[in-house]
């Protein structure tokens, strides 16, 4: 079986609201799979149909081979998932989390001793066993949030946000924790907000917006499609962009955030572009990131 | 979407959340037992010993006596709704504990059996150890009078049930904690005070005594009465029968508010 997940026609409605809207996708076994999108898009929606707790409305949804419909506790028992929010349970600690949350997988005594320890060292959290949940920074509570999906051995990994709030080191933790488990041979699915994370976590992405998919391909595929190699990104431009478009004998495109304007073109207008600017305006030459494209794709601000 | 009538998916997941529940407990029991340890000594002390010095029964028992099986009824049944009730809540809608659990093979009616399993055991400690405190002054009270009073566990097991799947449904249907309000002041108190652990039934109008014969505690109080005393009768087999088909009713609706809750 080559195919992890397999989306068709997958639609979710609440009331008159389209959170989903008709989508098509599949997550290859072994690769990360990176769902994008603004807040509202239908990423959560989409995240919470896969993992069963939430019925679709229409289409179809296979996960590991099986119709989520009507097969959930074997799906389920497949799957892991480090939810966006903490749910740890604040009664219990490290560990025992860990022990208690194994035993809802069937998983016995001898094998639950061995995959917490395991986990906890893992994930660095060892030293921590016998600590109350509160007492976690949380960078660990993230670790041990993942740890306690990967208990049981899953094939398939939903990630939600799983760096969100945390600092800088610790999101580089997280990440060498989630490329291993890529090493490893385990499937990811993951949504983040963070696009330096997706660029650098995932081998194929969807940007969703509206419910819709807006473009499916590799990182460095989307960037080369929407943005280009290199922006110019100039300051406080947003009144002269008018003039500059008349003055020259190609034709550019350009978003504006903010007080920021970015200009999309092939590298050799951007050139010309930056020194008929200099004079005026203090531009910088940067390469395109994901971000552009995610802005590009997203931003409500599109102008061509 | 068929929330009533799919059939309720129950498995063995839903003792591991009632193992999540002792496990807990376990944790905690040392806090917890302190209440639960003095109040029964200090309720006997207080009112079968003190106030019921100024008590005269018609059937010429002690106060002490005649309040002993509702102290196994209230009790329990305060155990039962604090562990589903706001226990629950908490669990529902502060710790997202629940969400955790739906992401295992755990389905909710084995949560919600779970829990609701593990407020009968709650309620069943409770009893069993009121039983065995009465057991311990039974020279000063002579309130257990059969060996039939073992039966006592098992009527704490059914009400435990019943109560457990009150509060548990309520729980689902609560959007902020002072909603408990309703739960307390409108169902748990009427029951706790016109339930005839305090005052013989008979004493009220009529038609206070008609209504009141629909509250499943008066049923469990009468139970608890008849095996304390060893004495029993026809009427049992009717007090059961009430509450076994409470407790089934909201258990029933307990799965089903849990199911329209936590589904999104």
């Amino acid at each position: 079986m080559k195919t992890a997940i397999k989306a068709s026609n997958l639609s979710k409605h609440f009331g008159n609201i389209v959170a989903v809207d008709n989508i098509n996708f599949s997550v290859h076994r072994g690769e990360c799979f990176g769902l994008l999108g603004p807040n509202g898009a239908g990423k959560s929606s989409t995240i919470r149909m896969i993992t069963c707790s939430s019925p679709l409305t229409s289409g179809q949804l296979m996960v590991h081979g099986l119709n989520v419909n009507n097969e959930q506790r074997s799906i389920k028992s497949h799957i892991g998932i480090v939810p966006q929010n903490d749910n740890l349970d604040p009664d219990l600690p490290v560990k025992q989390n860990l022990e208690v949350y194994a035993r809802y997988y069937g998983l016995n005594k001898q094998l639950i001793r061995r995959r917490v320890e395991e986990q906890l060292e893992i994930f660095e959290l060892s030293d921590r066993a016998n600590s109350p949940i509160h007492s976690l920074s949380g960078g660990m509570r993230r670790r041990l949030l993942i740890a306690r999906a990967l208990l049981h051995n899953p094939s398939i990994l939903i990630l939600d946000e799983p760096t969100v709030g945390l600092d800088p080191q610790a999101r580089h933790i997280v990440w060498r924790q989630l490329r291993q488990l890529t090493k490893n041979g385990v499937t990811q699915v993951l949504t983040t907000h963070y696009m330096d994370e997706a660029e650098q976590l995932c081998d194929r992405i969807i940007v969703i917006n509206h419910g819709k998919i807006l473009a499916e391909a590799k990182p460095q595929e989307l960037i080369q499609q929407y943005v280009g190699n290199n922006v110019l990104e100039i300051p406080n431009f947003s009144n002269d962009i008018e003039l500059l478009k008349r003055s020259l004998d190609f034709t550019i495109e350009y978003e504006i955030f903010g007080d920021k304007t970015n200009i999309y073109a092939s590298d050799d207008n951007l050139s010309i572009i930056s020194a008929k600017i200099e004079t005026s305006s203090k531009g910088n030459l940067r390469k395109a990131n994901l971000e552009d494209v995610f802005l590009r794709l997203t931003g409500r601000r599109l102008v061509e | 979407m068929n929330l009533i009538l799919s059939r309720p998916n129950i498995s063995i997941s839903s003792l591991y959340v009632w193992q999540r529940h002792r496990d807990v407990f376990f944790k905690i029991w040392k806090t917890e037992s302190l209440g639960i340890g003095l109040e029964p000594w200090i309720v006997i002390l207080a009112m079968g010993f003190g106030l019921g010095q100024f008590v005269t029964l018609d059937s010429g028992e002690k106060y002490v006596q005649f309040l002993a099986p509702g102290l196994m009824a209230m009790f329990p049944m305060f155990a039962a709704i604090f562990e589903c009730g706001w226990g629950a809540f908490m669990r529902i809608s502060m710790h997202g504990t629940y969400e955790a659990i739906l992401n295992t093979p755990a389905s909710i009616e084995d949560i919600t059996t779970g829990d609701i399993l593990w407020g009968t055991t709650r309620a069943t400690l409770n009893a069993t150890y009121i039983l065995i405190v009465l057991l311990i002054l039974n020279h000063w009270t002579d309130a257990v009078n059969s060996p039939y009073a073992i039966g006592i566990v098992f009527v704490a097991i059914l009400q435990g049930f019943l109560f457990s799947s009150i509060a548990i449904a309520f729980a689902a249907l609560a959007r902020a904690m002072s909603h408990f309000g309703y739960l307390f002041n409108i169902i748990v108190m009427p029951m706790f005070w016109l339930s005839g652990g305090f005052f013989p039934i008979n004493e009220l109008p009529e038609w206070a005594q008609n209504i009141a014969w629909f509250l499943p505690l008066i049923h469990s109080v009468e139970l608890n009465r008849a095996l304390l005393n060893g004495n029993l009768t026809l009427n049992m087999i009717g007090d059961f029968f009430w509450l076994a088909i409470v407790a089934i009713v909201f258990y029933a609706i307990a799965l089903v508010l849990m199911r329209r809750r936590l589904i999104v």
